[in-house]
């Protein structure tokens, strides 16, 4: 077992959200004195899809559940990549280009163990979120997203 | 125990989310079933009912994925997931 300066247990705080995204909190909530790599992952929503012009997304997610699963990622990479901090939130709700639909932040005592936890992370979040996204296009007609089937890789 | 289980047959509270909820027409349906039916009963019997929804959607029970073995209890909140798209 590896032993954290003061001997805390790694801070995990993981949230299903209809509100805006707070980027600078995400990163606040996982930064301490202790670690050497603070990174942050923002997913946001894209302006067009298949040659398709995008005006806005609506998130539907199962969020008791969507938190559920969210938690124990987050703690299991936590555990996995020795992460001293992992903060992460999934919007729900109607969002336009260039907002952010998913934040990831995470804090480790050196870079490697950011980057491979937050990039596990967010492929898992891909893959067993219980979440679903409804696309609206500029000719106004409107489609659910082709998704991966839950629990398989994305 | 209700008395609908004491008789043998269990009832469960089947959610759908996203385009199930579209198919289904509604977010929840109430399914009867015999007592010890798994994930997969539930499967052919929505299947014979439902006809309209789409195969390949996962199953939790008590916000848990479940396995087609799964064995339901009176009770139950059953969630039909369909292909995840978060991120």
């Amino acid at each position: 077992m590896t032993v954290r300066a003061g001997g805390s247990s790694p801070r995990v705080e993981a949230v299903i959200s209809a509100a805006p995204i707070d980027a600078a909190a995400l990163v606040r909530n996982v930064s301490g004195p202790g670690e050497g790599a603070v990174l942050l992952f923002l997913g946001t929503v894209r302006d067009h899809n298949r040659d398709r012009r995008v005006e806005r997304l609506d998130y539907e997610a199962f969020a008791p559940m969507a938190r559920k699963e969210l938690v124990a990622i987050c703690q299991e990479a936590a555990g996995s990549f020795d992460l001293a901090g992992v903060s992460a939130v999934h919007r729900t709700g109607r969002l336009v280009p260039g907002e952010a639909s998913l934040g990831v932040a995470v804090a480790a005592a050196h870079r490697d163990a950011a980057y491979r936890g937050s990039r596990w992370i967010v492929e898992e979040i891909k893959r067993r979120l219980p979440v679903w996204k409804r696309e609206a296009y500029a000719d106004g007609t409107e489609a659910w997203l082709d998704g991966h089937p839950a629990g398989s890789a994305p | 125990m209700s008395r609908i289980a004491a008789r043998g047959m269990i009832t469960v509270d089947v959610r759908f989310f996203a385009v199930l909820r579209e198919r289904a027409g509604g977010e929840r349906r109430r399914v009867e079933l015999p007592g010890g039916s798994t994930v997969a009963a539930l499967r052919a019997h929505l299947r014979e009912r439902l006809p309209e929804l789409p195969e390949g959607y996962a199953v939790a029970v008590g916000r848990a994925y479940a396995a087609s073995e799964h064995v339901l209890e009176d009770g139950d909140e059953v969630a039909l997931i369909p292909p995840v798209s978060g991120g």
